[in-house]
């Protein structure tokens, strides 16, 4: 069980990162990418230092560079935001898979450790799933609920959404919309990494190449599954999560199911989400930011 | 003169790309009242009031507030300066709350929601403003979204506040509504700019008007008691030189036999409001039908529904008796209905496909065997269009993005006739073209009602369709509320009918 609160928060950290660029109007297809450049920054600093918290940090700093790629040329010069997200994702493999040629099959290096909450571990079952979690599950629960107060409750957050919904509006309202859209985007980069720092150090207990394994693609499906809101995401991140984690244990249950059918369904529900979506938007407006995908340019006649 | 106007703008000239929208234009708006700016359209009001709301700098001239010369970079210096504009399509994010929307660009660190939707609500209740903070603009009606345009303006404390023709998208009930909160607010000390060319509007909530020609002021600050139609159509068109010449047809339309018949039609638009409402016309073979009315009166929905393009939620299209019902474009075409819709970049023409490509897009499916095209017969149609329509071009394969306005609209109207259609649908077929442009369309469009082809026209631009109908329909509100015989009719009476003072569907 508590396999599942891991998986989830990983795909939590990464998605909740997309979910921020993707209010601010940007589709970052380069999830993947990211997160495998922070999963290899995480185990290189995490061996380099013997410290969790650097691997952390420069994991974020490894992701929030890469984004810093899309958000110059998909924001600053505009270019197609789905070729160059595409391109990202293809890079951050690529690179990670070079730069983590020598770590590949090192053992494992420090992880996050369990947050220590005296007795309210030892309740029964809950105790186990819900309060022995690492410190940075913790860190992943308060960055969905600050992410949302920012979001609904701050001028900042007001600024990216209208940057979101109309780039024009927002404009003439004085915000700007190429400093909101790069910040936004590098701000998802860094989560990315801090995903993918969660993988290498906590869940893979290792490097390989492609041990992200489509699960950044996951956390993208994830923030359509959401409904862009950080809170429905984090239920999504559980039970895709979950999907995950049930996944390499079917066979030794005895369930004569493929697992590759189990790995399609977050992919299949996000499908039958995306499909309800567009019934509901015969009646109200979609639940996705308006101006997603377009960029902006002021226009004078 | 105690104290220095609110306004002054002198001596404004902005020139684009081939157009002088401003020549030399001037404003004076005394504190505290409301300015009524009129003009024809393209006579240069939107370019002047953008100059004064920031959005254009001009190429001369001063722009003073309250005696003070500002040079403005953008709308938010303008804004700075208390001067906000109300655009006419609303800049209101649909999704967010009013308050929200009011708040936005102005709103504390951290928002207490409970907080700015109170105080919204107080200022709306300061100016008689009815609206929900808490609502979200996707709900509202037009007239409440203009509403919490005008909420924006006041909660950045704009003393000059820009109205491009506001009652524009509005009923009746909802202008009266504007008017009244127009008056509160002057009451407070602020100065109004109401741009419009309803002349009941500004006799009613007006008290002084300016009226533009041409790009420049051909009267400043009338009182709007000294204002009457005569002197308001004369000081708007110039003097009669403008005069409509019928364009005389040899072979008189015959309305007994219709080709196009429209019966009962509604149109809903997303947000369930009847843009189209239950209209019905019939033209016949020959005859030019026009449609006037002010933009956004539902002509547009009414074009795309009869030619396949909207859905309409009730009435039946039927050409030459035949019911074309849910049929689509292809269906529509092959039965001899064309269409040269108002947006010609985009829905007539796709920009990047090269000229053969374009002209093909009605027959191609007749061109070759199969699922091959065959590219030699589609150059050969296609010289025959550039040819018979006099399209000059940059070659047969070059994009037609290159292509003049005029010529654009020469290749589309051919492409449309090509097909030798019963019934055309033409959709502002002149807009913003130059002068012999527009010649060359209306020779085309009278040359084939000449040969038996009922032609829908609608336009903007009155002086075409009186030369050019047989018949003119005014369209308001979604309704045909007048019908004229176009040999008759004058200026007035379908201006009057477009504005709203008359009602009646006078016997053609």
């Amino acid at each position: 069980m508590n396999e599942v609160t891991l998986v989830g928060l990983m795909l939590y950290l990464a998605a909740l990162g997309e979910l921020i660029a993707e209010k601010a109007g940007v589709l970052n297809l380069g999830v993947e990418g990211m997160m495998a450049v922070g999963g290899v920054a995480a185990f290189w600093s995490g061996t380099e230092f013997g410290n969790p918290l650097i691997g952390l940090l420069i994991a974020g700093i490894a992701g929030g560079l890469l984004a810093l790629v899309h958000g110059l040329v998909a924001v600053v010069m505009g270019a197609d935001q789905v070729v160059s997200g595409l391109a990202l994702t293809i890079l951050g493999l690529g690179m990670s898979a070079f730069l983590g040629q020598d770590y590949v099959s090192l053992p494992a290096v420090p992880q996050f450790g369990a947050l220590p909450l005296g007795p309210l571990k030892d309740l029964r079952i809950v105790g186990p799933i819900v309060f022995n979690q690492s410190w940075l599950a913790w860190v992943a629960v308060g960055l969905g609920i600050s992410t949302w107060f920012v979001l609904e409750r701050t001028r900042v957050g007001l600024g990216l959404r209208a940057v979101g919904e109309s780039a024009a509006t927002a404009d003439a309202a004085g915000q700007s919309v190429v400093v909101t859209r790069v910040a936004a985007v590098v701000a998802g980069g860094v989560l990315a990494g801090f995903g993918g720092a969660y993988l290498t150090l906590n869940l893979a207990k290792g490097w390989t190449e492609g041990v992200t394994a489509g699960r950044g693609w996951i956390a993208v499906a994830l923030v359509i599954f959401g409904a862009w809101r950080p809170g429905r995401t984090a239920v999504g991140a559980l039970l895709f999560g979950g999907l995950l984690a049930l996944e390499p244990r079917l066979q030794t249950f005895g369930v004569e199911i493929s697992p590759i059918l189990i790995s399609m369904l977050p992919y299949v529900i996000t499908i039958g989400v995306l499909t309800a979506f567009s019934i509901q938007a015969r009646h109200r407006p979609s639940a996705a930011p308006a101006a997603i995908g377009r960029a902006y340019r002021r226009e004078e006649r | 003169m105690s104290s220095p106007p609110a306004v002054e703008l002198t001596n404004i000239w902005k020139r684009f790309p081939g157009v002088i929208a401003n020549a030399g234009a001037e404003l004076r708006v005394q504190p505290g009242t409301v300015h009524a700016v009129l003009g024809e359209n393209g006579a240069g009001k939107t370019t002047l009031m953008n100059v004064l709301a920031g959005v254009y700098r001009p190429d001369e001239g001063t722009v003073l507030l309250d005696g003070v010369e500002h040079v403005f970079g953008s709308p938010a210096d303008a804004l700075d300066a208390g001067v906000a504009m109300v655009h006419q399509e609303f800049r209101l994010i649909p999704t967010f709350t009013v308050a929200e929307n009011v708040a936005l660009g102005s709103a504390p660190p951290v928002l207490r929601r409970r907080e700015i939707e109170e105080q919204v609500a107080d200022l709306a209740k300061r100016f008689g403003l009815q609206t929900d903070p808490r609502r979200e603009v996707w709900h509202l009606s037009m007239g409440e979204r203009q509403r919490v345009e005008i909420l924006k303006a006041l909660w950045r404390d704009a003393t000059i506040l820009i109205l491009d023709e506001p009652t524009a998208v509005l009923t009746p009930a909802e202008a009266n509504e504007l008017g009244r909160i127009v008056a509160a607010m002057a009451a407070d000390g602020r100065s109004i700019i109401f741009i419009s060319h309803k002349l009941d509007e500004v006799t009613r909530f007006c008290d002084e008007a300016t009226v533009l020609r041409g790009g420049a002021t051909v009267a400043a600050s009338l009182p709007v008691s000294s204002l009457d139609a005569p002197t308001l159509a004369e000081l708007m068109v110039g003097e009669s030189t403008l005069v409509s010449q019928r364009r005389v047809r040899n072979n008189p339309a015959d309305p007994d036999q219709p080709v196009l018949s429209v019966r009962h039609m509604t149109v809903h638009d997303i947000h369930g409001i009847a843009t189209v409402d239950d209209v019905s016309l019939e033209i016949g073979s020959g005859e030019i039908v026009g449609i006037a009315g002010v933009a956004g009166n539902g002509q547009r929905p009414l074009a795309d529904a009869i030619a396949g393009l909207a859905t309409p939620t009730q009435g039946s299209v039927r050409l030459e008796g035949d019911e074309l019902g849910g049929a689509g474009p292809n269906v529509r075409t092959d039965a001899g209905l064309s269409y040269v819709p108002e947006d010609r970049i985009g829905v007539g023409l796709a920009p990047r496909l090269s000229v053969t490509e374009n002209a093909m897009m009605r027959t191609y499916r007749t061109m070759g065997a199969g699922p091959m095209v065959d590219f030699g017969d589609a150059r050969r149609h296609c010289e025959q269009l550039i040819d018979e329509f006099n399209v000059k071009t940059g070659g047969l394969d070059a994009p037609i993005a290159g292509l003049s306005g005029g010529n654009l609209q020469r290749l589309l109207v051919g492409r449309e006739l090509a097909t030798s259609p019963k019934a055309l649908v033409a959709a502002q077929p002149t807009r913003g073209l130059d002068v012999q442009g527009v010649a060359a369309i209306q020779e085309v469009l009278v040359a084939q009602a000449e040969a038996g082809l009922g032609i829908l026209l609608i336009s903007e631009d009155l002086e075409e369709l009186l030369a050019l109908s047989d018949r003119i329909l005014v369209m308001r509100e979604g309704r045909i509320v007048a019908e004229f015989d176009a040999e008759t009719a004058t200026r007035a009476m379908v201006g009057e009918a477009m504005a709203g003072s008359a009602s009646k569907r006078e016997p053609a």
